[in-house]
């Protein structure tokens, strides 16, 4: 009887490692997928999209995963045939260095005046 | 003296805005991809539209002469208004036509064809997209050049015109 317990514990778990995997592999292509921009659409992303675009770049982005393909591959691939643009990840090169930079230059500017006002007030409460 | 300085910064600050989207107002609003200045064509093995029979990109490009690939698709109306210019592009001894038939019906395609004449060496189907992706393009019709070398050299987003026919014959002149 336990035998038969252990053997049907295995049973079970055979069976369901590929639809595991075939879950695990549809994460990972919705998540691709909400990463990459439908270039005909205005602001819309290739998995809300249903344009002939999106739905090419769908079928491209699962059949690439299929095969094995990481998400980073996936990415440098689209990124090959469209440009940087195809993402909303965008990589740090020197066409988007604005883009990283400025948030963090405005933070350490915004950072500095409010610095600035508390050391004022400081100030003046001690005189 | 203070507020006068915050003042010229504000009033520099707004003049940088409005200059940035006074110069947007003029750009078209669709992104056109830039592609490397010599970019290879894909390796691919594709459909043959009127055999059925599966060709590799080696064989369809095997010629030492320069290739022009559009795709297009008989549900495609731009693609209607450009026919007539390909037509005349094929007339010219070197260059070769490849169509991509870009997910259509081969029934409505081949009537297409009939209809409008075929200015392609070969015509390649395309049912689900993924060739197009692989050549980097995003929608019908659009052109590539592609030189002896065997590199995409112009990329043309839309239906061609004369203006881009004349360029492309200065091209392979």
């Amino acid at each position: 009887m336990k035998i038969l317990k252990i053997l049907l514990i295995i049973f079970l778990m055979i069976g369901l490692s590929p639809l595991k995997s075939d879950e695990k592999n549809k994460a990972l292509k919705n998540k691709i997928l909400k990463n990459v921009r439908c270039l005909i659409c205005q602001g819309q992303s290739v998995y809300d999209s249903e344009s002939d675009f999106a739905l090419s770049i769908k079928l491209i982005v699962d059949k690439k995963i299929n095969k094995g393909s990481s998400e980073d591959q996936v990415y440098e691939f689209l990124r090959k045939k469209y440009g940087d643009w195809i993402t909303y990840d965008p990589k740090f090169n020197k066409n988007t260095y604005i883009l990283w930079l400025l948030p963090i230059l405005l933070f350490l500017f915004g950072g500095a005046i409010i610095y600035k006002k508390i050391i004022k007030k400081n100030y003046k409460k001690k005189l | 003296m203070k507020n006068k300085l915050k003042l010229i910064i504000i009033v520099v600050f707004l003049i940088f805005c409005f200059v940035i989207f006074f110069k947007g107002l003029n750009n078209s609003n669709t992104y056109i991809p830039k592609i490397n200045n010599e970019k290879n064509i894909p390796v691919f093995k594709a459909k043959e539209f009127n055999s059925n029979n599966y060709i590799n990109s080696e064989k369809i490009f095997e010629e030492n002469i320069y290739y022009i690939v559009n795709i297009w698709a008989s549900w495609c109306v731009p693609c209607r208004k450009e026919h007539s210019l390909l037509i005349e592009l094929s007339k010219n001894k070197s260059v070769k036509l490849i169509g991509l038939n870009y997910r259509d019906n081969l029934n409505n395609a081949k009537k297409f064809i009939n209809e409008l004449g075929n200015p392609y060496a070969k015509i390649l189907v395309d049912r689900d997209g993924i060739l197009s992706v692989e050549f980097g393009a995003y929608g019908v019709p659009e052109t590539f050049l592609i030189d002896k070398d065997k590199n995409i050299i112009k990329k043309f987003v839309g239906p061609i015109n004369k203006k881009i026919v004349e360029e492309i014959k200065i091209i392979i002149k």
